[in-house]
C-alpha cells in the first residue's frame, strides 16, 4: 500500500481517495433520498384526514433542543477532525465521543417527541400527513442511530489501532456523514417545523 | 396449520403445481450434482466469495439469461392466451400475475443485470484498471440483486405473485384491492435488488472517475465506458426515489400508513409520480449502455473510428438530463391540464434530437468503412431501422393530445417493446456474441448466430408491429381476453406467431452456446474481431490481474493505434500487483437480506428483526475487519505472461483463420 | 440479404393493413370534434415520422450496399474521420425543426382537447358524472335526475362535459370514437370535454388496468338527436325505479352488472369528491385556495395553536 505523505492522512493512499470520492457520490444519492421524502411531505402535509394538523402537534421546545444539540455535535466533530489532522489522538477521540453523546441526546429528545405525538393521537396510521412526517423524521433518526454505532466502532478502532491511514480515512468519512445529517436537519427544522408552526 | 396456510397459493393451477415440482427437482438435482462431483468447495472459493469483476460479470450474465427465460415464458403464455378471442388458457387472475411478473422480471431482473454484466466485464478492461474501486461492494451488489430476483421469483410458488402490473399503481396495489402477499413481494424484492443497483452506481462512478489508465482523459474514454458512466450517474440519482417510493408502499401495506390510500388524506397519484420519476430515467439506464455497445461494435466491424465522438458524448449527457424532466408523459391523462401537458410534451420530444444525432453518427461511422456482417454487426444494423421506428412512435406518443388515444393501448405496448427489444435486447445479444470469446476463450458459432438474429428480428416485427394497429383499433393493454366482434383476433394471432419465432430464437442461443462449447476452436488469440479498444489488448481469457503492466493511453482507441500506428501500450517493468481478497460476507449478508425480505413479505416480525440484526452484525464485522488484500509477485506475473506468450505465437496464424 | 428483409417488412405492413383494412380503425374513425383533432394529429405525425424512417432506411441501405467488405478491395483501409461540424449541425438542425413544429401542433391540440369542443363553445354543455367502481360505470345526469349503469345516452350536436371519479382503483374513461381518455380517481374529479357529431352506437371502456374484471369493464354509448334524448329522459322518469342509498352501496360491490336505469342520482347522498383535495371525511381542514371564508377562520385557529 503506497502512502503519500504529502497528503493529509485520510487522503494518503489511493484506496482512501477512492473511498472519499465514493462516499461523496453516496451522499449525492442520499440528497435524492431526502429530497424525495421532502417532496412527499410537502405534497401530503395538508392532507390530514381526520387527524391533527402540523400546527396542532408541533411544539417548539423539543425541536429547538434537538436543533441545538445536533448543530453543536456538528461543531464538535469538526473539532475532532481538526485534532486528527494535528495527530492528537486523545483530543480527537474526546471530540468524537462528545459528538456521539450529543447524537444520543438528540435521539432521546426525538423519541420523547414521537411519544408526545402518539399521546396526542397522531400515530403513523392517522393520516397521510403523519405518515409522511414520521417517515421523514424516522429516516433521519435512523441515519443518526446508525451513525451512532458507526462512530462508536470508529472510536474503538482509533483507540486500539491508533491513527493510521485506514482509521483516519474512516473517521473523516464519518465526519462527512455526520455533517450531512446536520444539513438535512436544518432543512427539516426550517421547512417542516417552522413552516408547519407558522 | 393455520400458520402455514399463508404460504399457500391463492389461485393455484396445474401449471403452478407442475412448476413447484420442477423447481424442487431442479434444486435437488443441483445439490446432488454438486455433492457428487465434489464441487461445493470450488463453487464457494471461485464464485460465491469472488470479488473479481470478471467473475461477477459472468454471474450477472448467467442470471440475466436465466431471467430472460422466465420473462420469456410469461410473454409466450400471454401471447398464446390472446392469440384467439375468448381463449380459456389463462383466467384473468393468472393473466394479471403473468403480465406483472413479465414486466418486473424483464426490466429489473433481466435487462438491468444484463447491462451490469457488461459494465462489470468491460469497463475495468476498457479503462485499463485491475478491478473496480470497491470490489467487495461489487460482490455485495451482485448478491443483493440475485437474492432480490430469487425472492421475487418464489412468489410464484409461495404465497402468490404480484398482480397489479409492473407499475403497481395504488390504490389497486393497496391492501383493499390486492389482498394477497404478491405486492409485498414486489415491494421488498425490488427494494433489495435496488439497493444493489444503487451501490453498483456509486462503485462504477468512482471507478471511472478515478481509476483510468495513465493518459486516458475523460474525452479519450471508449464510448461504452462513457455510456456506462452516464448510466451510473443516473442510477445514483434515480434509484433513491424508487427506494423511498417502495418504503412508502411497504409502509402502506404492512404498517397501515396512509401515503397512497384513498382515505385519511392519502394520494394515489403520488405513487405514479414517484414511480415514473425513477421509471423514466430507468429506461435510459438500460438504453445508454446499449448505445455504448452498438458504438463499439459498429466501429469495430466498419473498420473505422466512431464518427462524431464528441457529439455522441454530449448527446448522452443531454439525454441523461432530459430523462429526469419527462416523467409526467406516462400519465398525460391524469388531468393536470393543458399547460403541464404541453411542457412535458415538449421536453419529451426534445429527447428525439440527441437520439437522432446518435443514429446519424452510427450511420456515418459505417460510411466509407469496410463493413463485415458478423452476428454482432447484424444485430447493430437491424437495430438502426427498428429502433428508429420505436423512437419516432415515441415522438408520436409525446404529442399529449393524441396520447389520450394511445395511452393504455397496445400502441403503447408496441412502442416500448419496439425501443427495448431492438434497443436493449439486440444490444445485449450482440454484446454477448462480441465479448463471448474474450471471457470464455472460444467464439460462438456464426452460422447459428446469424440464424438466431433472423428469427429474432422477424419474430419481433411480427409480434409487435400488429399491436400498433390493434392499439389504434381500441385494444387496451392488460386485457386478458376480448370478444370476437372486436376484430382483434387475426392480428393477435400474428403476434403469437412472432412471439413463437422469438422463443425459438432464444432456444437457438442456448443451443449455440452448447454447440460452440463442443466444437469451436480454442486458439483464437486475444483479438479475434480485429477490434479497437483496450479490452482486446490483454490476453484471452483475461488473467485475474487484467493487465500485467498498466497501459499508456493517447487516444480513444489506444489498442487500434498500437496495432496500426506504432503506439506503445505497455512500457516499463512488471511489478508486484496488489489484489483484493475474496470474501464470503457479501454472499452471507445477502442471504440474510433474503430472509429479512421473506419475513417482511409475510409479516413474520420475529425472524424479520433477527435478520435485520444479522445484517447489522455483518456491517459491524466489516467495520472492524482489517483486509489489505494480497500481492501477486512480479515473478508469478512473468510466469503467467510467459504461458500466454506461447499462445501468442499461434495468434497470427489463428487471427487469419478466425477473422470474418 | 437486408433488402430482402425490407421487402419482407413492406409486405408485412401491407398484409397487416389488408387484414385490418376492411373496417377503419376506431381511433381513426372519429365521430366527434375532439376525436377528429386527435385523429388528424395522429395522421400528421405518422406522415412525418414515416418520412424520417424512410430517410434513415435509405441512407442505411445505401451505406450497407456500398461499403460492405465483400465489395471493397482487400487493401482498402477506411479513413479516420473525426466528424464534421456542418454535417452534425444538419443532423441536429433538421430534427430540431421537426420537433419544434410537432411541439407547436401538440401545444395547440392540448388547449383544444382540454376546452369545450370547437364549434360548440356557445352551447350549454350536458354534464354527466361518470364514476367507476369494480368493474362497472355509473353515469349520473344531475340535470335530468337520471342514473344509468354501464350504458350512456348522449345527445348529438351538444357539448358533453364528463366529470370523472372512481370508487376504487384508478380507471380511465375512454370512448375512442368521441375522443381520448382521461383518468377517474378516488380523491379528485377530472373533466373530459367531448361532443358527438352524428347519431350511432359506440364502444366505451375503462382503459386503465383495475384488477380481475378489467377486460369486461366496458359500456355502450348511444348518440341520438336532442329530441330523441329528451324522449328517453321522459321515458326513464315514467318507468324507472328511484335509486336509494342502500341500493347504490350494493351496486358498488365488486362484480359485473348488466345495464341498469334509475331515477335520481347517487350524487345526492354520495357526492363527487370535487374541490376537496383532503379526504371525504374532513371538512374542517378544507383546501386553502378554494374556500377563502374557511381559510380565514382557519388562520385564526392556527395562530392560536402556534401561541402555545
Amino acid at each position: 500500500m503506497k502512502i503519500d505523505h504529502a497528503q493529509p492522512l485520510e487522503y494518503s493512499t489511493d484506496q482512501n481517495q477512492l473511498n472519499i470520492l465514493g462516499f461523496w457520490i453516496f451522499l449525492g444519492a442520499e440528497i435524492m433520498l431526502f429530497a424525495t421524502l421532502f417532496t412527499a411531505y410537502f405534497t401530503l402535509s395538508h392532507r390530514t384526514g381526520s387527524g391533527p394538523t402540523p400546527a396542532e402537534i408541533f411544539e417548539i421546545t423539543p425541536v429547538l433542543i434537538e436543533t441545538f444539540v445536533l448543530l453543536t455535535s456538528s461543531f464538535t466533530i469538526g473539532l475532532g477532525v481538526h485534532a486528527m489532522r494535528l495527530g492528537r489522538k486523545n483530543a480527537m477521540v474526546t471530540f468524537f465521543g462528545i459528538t456521539l453523546l450529543l447524537g444520543l441526546c438528540f435521539l432521546g429528545v426525538e423519541i420523547f417527541e414521537f411519544m408526545t405525538y402518539y399521546h396526542e393521537g397522531a400515530t403513523y396510521q392517522t393520516s397521510a400527513f403523519t405518515s409522511a412526517l414520521m417517515t421523514t423524521l424516522g429516516t433521519h433518526g435512523a441515519h443518526v442511530t446508525l451513525g451512532f454505532f458507526w462512530g462508536l466502532f470508529i472510536i474503538i478502532q482509533v483507540v486500539k489501532r491508533g491513527l493510521t491511514p485506514q482509521t483516519a480515512n474512516k473517521a473523516f468519512i464519518f465526519s462527512l456523514y455526520w455533517h450531512f445529517l446536520d444539513v438535512v436537519w436544518i432543512f427539516i427544522f426550517s421547512f417542516i417545523y417552522l413552516k408547519g408552526m407558522m | 396449520m393455520e400458520f402455514f396456510q399463508r404460504f399457500a397459493i391463492p389461485h393455484p393451477s396445474p401449471a403452478i403445481y407442475a412448476s413447484m415440482v420442477a423447481i424442487a427437482l431442479v434444486s435437488i438435482g443441483i445439490v446432488v450434482g454438486l455433492t457428487y462431483f465434489k464441487k461445493w468447495g470450488y463453487l464457494w472459493r471461485e464464485w460465491l466469495t469472488t470479488v473479481d469483476h470478471k467473475k461477477i460479470g459472468i454471474m450477472y450474465l448467467l442470471s440475466a439469461l436465466l431471467m430472460l427465460f422466465r420473462g420469456g415464458a410469461d410473454a409466450i403464455m400471454m401471447r398464446a392466451q390472446l392469440a384467439t378471442p375468448e381463449a380459456k388458457l389463462l383466467d384473468a387472475q393468472h393473466y394479471n400475475e403473468i403480465f406483472t411478473t413479465h414486466g418486473v422480471v424483464m426490466i429489473l431482473f433481466m435487462a438491468m443485470p444484463f447491462i451490469f454484466a457488461f459494465m462489470n466485464l468491460i469497463v475495468p478492461l476498457q479503462i485499463g484498471a485491475r478491478d473496480v474501486a470497491f470490489p467487495r461492494l461489487n460482490a455485495l451488489s451482485f448478491w443483493l440483486f440475485f437474492v432480490g430476483a430469487m425472492l421475487f421469483n418464489i412468489s410464484f410458488v409461495i404465497g402468490g405473485s404480484p398482480d397489479a402490473g409492473w407499475t403497481s399503481y395504488f390504490p389497486l396495489a393497496g391492501n383493499d384491492f390486492s389482498t394477497s402477499v404478491g405486492t409485498n413481494y414486489y415491494m421488498l424484492a425490488i427494494q433489495i435488488s435496488g439497493i444493489g443497483s444503487l451501490m453498483t452506481g456509486i462503485n462504477f462512478c468512482t471507478t471511472i472517475l478515478k481509476m483510468r489508465a495513465p493518459g486516458m482523459t475523460l474525452m479519450k474514454m471508449p464510448m461504452f465506458t462513457w455510456s456506462a458512466f452516464i448510466a451510473n450517474v443516473i442510477v445514483v440519482f434515480a434509484f433513491p426515489v424508487l427506494t423511498v417510493a417502495l418504503i412508502m408502499g411497504t409502509a402502506d401495506r404492512l404498517f397501515g400508513a396512509n401515503f397512497f390510500t384513498t382515505s385519511n388524506g392519502g394520494m394515489d397519484m403520488l405513487w405514479a409520480n414517484f414511480f415514473w420519476v425513477w421509471g423514466h430515467p430507468e429506461v435510459y439506464i438500460l438504453i445508454l449502455p446499449a448505445f455504448g455497445l452498438y458504438s463499439e461494435i459498429i466501429s469495430t466491424f466498419s473498420g473505422r473510428n466512431l464518427y462524431g465522438y464528441k457529439s455522441m458524448v454530449w448527446s448522452m449527457i443531454l439525454i441523461s438530463l432530459l430523462s429526469f424532466l419527462v416523467w409526467t408523459h406516462h400519465f398525460f391523462t391524469m388531468g393536470q391540464g393543458a399547460l403541464t401537458n404541453s411542457i412535458f410534451s415538449i421536453t419529451t420530444m426534445a429527447i428525439a434530437v440527441p437520439t437522432g444525432v446518435k443514429i446519424f453518427n452510427w450511420l456515418f461511422t459505417m460510411w466509407k468503412g469496410k463493413i463485415r456482417f458478423t452476428t454482432p454487426m447484424l444485430y447493430s444494423v437491424g437495430f438502426i431501422p427498428l429502433f428508429t421506428i420505436g423512437g419516432v412512435t415515441g415522438v408520436m406518443l409525446a404529442m399529449s393530445a393524441a396520447d389520450y388515444q394511445y395511452h393504455n393501448t397496445m400502441f403503447l405496448v408496441a412502442h416500448f417493446h419496439n425501443t427495448i427489444i431492438p434497443g436493449v435486447v439486440f444490444a445485449m445479444l450482440a454484446g454477448l456474441t462480441y465479448y463471448w470469446p474474450k471471457f470464455f476463450g472460444f467464439m460462438l458459432n456464426e452460422k447459428i448466430g446469424k440464424t438466431t438474429f433472423w428469427f429474432i428480428a422477424v419474430g419481433f416485427v411480427l409480434a409487435f408491429f400488429p399491436m400498433y394497429i390493434t392499439g389504434l383499433d381500441g385494444q387496451a393493454r392488460r386485457m386478458y381476453t376480448y370478444s370476437e366482434s372486436t376484430g382483434f383476433g387475426p392480428l393477435n394471432m400474428v403476434s403469437f406467431f412472432g412471439g413463437a419465432l422469438m422463443a425459438i430464437a432464444f432456444l437457438l442461443i442456448v443451443y449455440n452456446i452448447w454447440y460452440s462449447f463442443k466444437n469451436s476452436p480454442r486458439d483464437i488469440g486475444s483479438d479475434p474481431w480485429d477490434a479497437r479498444s483496450l479490452e482486446w489488448a490483454t490476453h484471452t481469457p483475461v488473467p485475474e490481474y487484467n493487465f500485467a503492466r498498466l497501459p499508456q493511453i493517447s487516444s480513444s482507441q489506444a489498442f487500434w493505434d498500437s496495432k496500426k500506428n506504432g503506439h506503445v501500450l505497455f512500457k516499463g517493468e512488471i511489478e508486484d500487483i496488489h489484489m483484493p481478497n475474496n470474501s464470503g460476507v457479501p454472499f452471507v449478508m445477502s442471504c440474510i437480506f433474503f430472509v429479512a425480505g421473506f419475513s417482511f413479505v409475510f409479516a413474520l416480525w420475529v425472524p424479520a428483526v433477527i435478520a435485520l440484526i444479522g445484517v447489522f452484525v455483518c456491517m459491524t464485522l466489516r467495520s472492524f475487519e482489517q483486509d489489505h488484500g494480497y500481492h501477486i509477485h512480479a515473478k508469478e506475473v512473468k510466469e503467467t505472461e510467459a504461458k500466454y506468450g506461447e499462445v501468442l505465437n499461434n495468434e497470427d496464424r489463428s487471427r487469419a483463420t478466425s477473422r470474418v | 440479404m437486408l433488402r430482402k428483409k425490407w421487402t419482407f417488412l413492406a409486405s408485412m405492413m401491407a398484409l397487416v393493413l389488408i387484414l385490418s383494412g376492411c373496417e377503419p380503425l376506431l381511433v381513426l374513425d372519429p365521430k366527434g370534434p375532439q376525436a377528429e383533432r386527435q385523429a388528424s394529429d395522429i395522421m400528421l405525425s405518422i406522415g412525418i415520422m414515416s418520412f424520417i424512417v424512410i430517410v434513415v432506411m435509405v441512407i442505411l441501405a445505401v451505406i450497407l450496399f456500398k461499403y460492405r467488405a465483400s465489395k471493397l478491395p482487400d487493401d482498402y483501409e477506411p479513413p479516420h474521420i473525426e466528424g464534421n461540424h456542418i454535417v452534425e449541425a444538419i443532423c441536429v438542425g433538421i430534427p430540431v425543426l421537426i420537433v419544434a413544429y410537432l411541439s407547436f401542433v401538440s401545444v395547440q391540440s392540448n388547449y383544444i382537447v382540454e376546452s369545450a369542443p370547437v364549434g360548440y363553445e356557445e352551447q350549454e354543455p350536458l354534464v354527466v358524472y361518470a364514476s367507476s367502481s369494480d368493474w362497472k360505470w355509473h353515469f349520473s345526469y344531475p340535470e335530468e335526475g337520471i342514473e344509468t349503469v354501464n350504458y350512456l345516452y348522449v345527445p348529438t350536436d351538444r357539448p358533453l362535459e364528463f366529470k370523472l371519479y372512481s370508487y376504487g382503483p384508478i380507471t380511465s374513461f375512454w370512448i375512442p370514437q368521441l375522443g381520448g381518455q382521461k383518468y377517474a380517481m378516488a380523491d379528485m374529479v377530472t373533466t373530459l370535454h367531448l361532443a358527438a357529431d352524428e347519431p350511432g352506437e359506440m364502444l366505451g371502456r375503462n382503459a386503465n388496468f383495475s384488477g380481475k374484471g378489467f377486460a369486461e369493464n366496458t359500456f355502450n354509448v348511444t348518440a341520438m338527436s336532442q329530441a330523441d334524448f329528451d324522449d328517453w329522459v321522459q321515458e326513464v322518469h315514467e318507468t324507472a325505479e328511484p335509486l336509494t342509498e342502500s341500493e347504490f352501496q350494493e351496486l358498488l360491490e365488486p362484480g359485473h352488472l348488466g345495464q341498469m336505469t334509475f331515477t335520481g342520482t347517487h350524487l345526492e347522498f354520495s357526492p363527487a369528491p370535487e374541490h376537496n383535495h383532503d379526504s371525504e371525511t374532513t371538512d374542517t381542514e378544507a383546501d386553502h385556495s378554494e374556500h377563502s371564508s374557511h381559510d380565514e377562520s382557519h388562520t385564526n385557529e392556527e395562530t392560536d395553536h402556534s401561541g402555545h
